[in-house]
């Protein structure tokens, strides 16, 4: 019963182990690298474009649309880290269609180093957007005492997303292979469909996780004019 | 009874019940937040984009606290430290 791709060994030399997490990771970060930039090599812009350019840009827009509608101004600044977010988790899960297959999402490291990069994130775009003092003022908000707790709930937030995306990408490979074994032909079709669901929304709900931890972070304390861009 | 049978009745009952009653918790809590999204939603379904938006996040949220009782019985069961290591005494003895 395996618990996650970790136990998938592929190659092996002394120390260095080329296991399945390691070599899924790679088999999409080339899939997403690779296909966005055969698709970009000729972006038109007038009316007729291909259909791979129009799907990108749907996906681009959709992101940045969301992105503003949690709060945070100027999406452009933040697109390339939370878009990256989404389109990882998705295709993981997405790609659980694929037989032979296991999502590297469902292994608690590559999780925690996703929720380590949210955790480094936060406070990169904070001190940029409101610069240092302004950035550390907000963890004695409201008063003092408070100090500790907010620290505590900044490790436990990040703790919170590693697990969350972590169990529920676990569950839905432990679920389908303990069915195969008990029932096999219609009932795990059923439940590998539950399970891209929830891949897709919990993709959707690290990344927009994210960009609310860093809209609360980057969140102007006093209000300063600024033309209102209507879309 | 020694201690290989105890360990492995605590791990077992431990797993069910961890499960078992960490379960109940998050399906009200779920229930009522979906209820009440869609009392808003009949109320107002103008903002039915943020209102659907804030109620799948805050499901996720309630959603975690079973997945981490469905975690520690996943352990229990499969990733059983104290398991491993009375079999790993019983084996070398």
């Amino acid at each position: 019963m395996r618990l996650s791709p970790d136990e998938m060994i592929f190659w092996q030399y002394g120390l260095f182990k080329l296991n399945g997490t390691i070599v899924f990771t790679w088999a999409l970060m080339f899939v997403l690298a690779v296909g966005s930039k055969l698709i970009t090599r000729k972006l038109s812009t007038g009316l007729e474009c291909s259909r791979w350019q129009s799907l990108l840009e749907i996906v681009v827009t959709g992101i940045e649309k969301q992105i503003e509608d949690v709060g945070l101004r100027h999406p452009e600044k933040y697109i390339g880290f939370l878009g990256t977010l989404f389109l990882f988790v998705a295709l993981a899960s997405l790609c659980t269609i694929i037989p032979g297959y296991e999502p590297p999402t469902g292994s608690l490291s590559t999780t925690a180093a996703l929720a380590l990069c949210v955790l480094v994130a936060v406070p990169f775009f904070g001190i940029k957007e409101q610069g240092l003092g302004g950035y550390l003022k907000s963890y004695v908000e409201p008063t003092v005492i408070m100090l500790p707790f907010n620290i505590i709930s900044e490790l436990s937030r990040t703790l919170a997303l590693a697990v969350r995306l972590f169990g529920n990408m676990m569950s839905g490979t432990m679920i389908l292979a303990i069915l195969l074994t008990i029932t096999p032909f219609i009932f795990p079709i059923a439940m590998s469909v539950l399970g891209l669901l929830t891949g897709m929304v919990q993709a959707y709900i690290f990344s927009i996780l994210a960009a609310v931890y860093i809209a609360s972070a980057t969140r102007v304390r006093k209000p300063t004019p600024e033309p209102d861009v209507k879309r | 009874m020694d201690s290989i049978t105890l360990i492995a009745i605590a791990s077992i009952v431990t797993a069910g019940l961890t499960i078992a009653l960490g379960s109940i918790g998050p399906a009200l809590g779920e229930g009522r937040a979906v209820a009440t999204a869609l009392s808003s939603l009949a109320q107002q379904p103008d903002s039915a984009t943020t209102i659907t938006r804030t109620l799948f996040v805050g499901l996720a949220m309630i959603e975690s606290i079973a997945i981490y009782c469905f975690v520690v019985s996943m352990i229990l069961i499969f990733a059983n430290p104290f398991w491993n290591h009375i079999i790993a005494q019983a084996a070398g003895k």
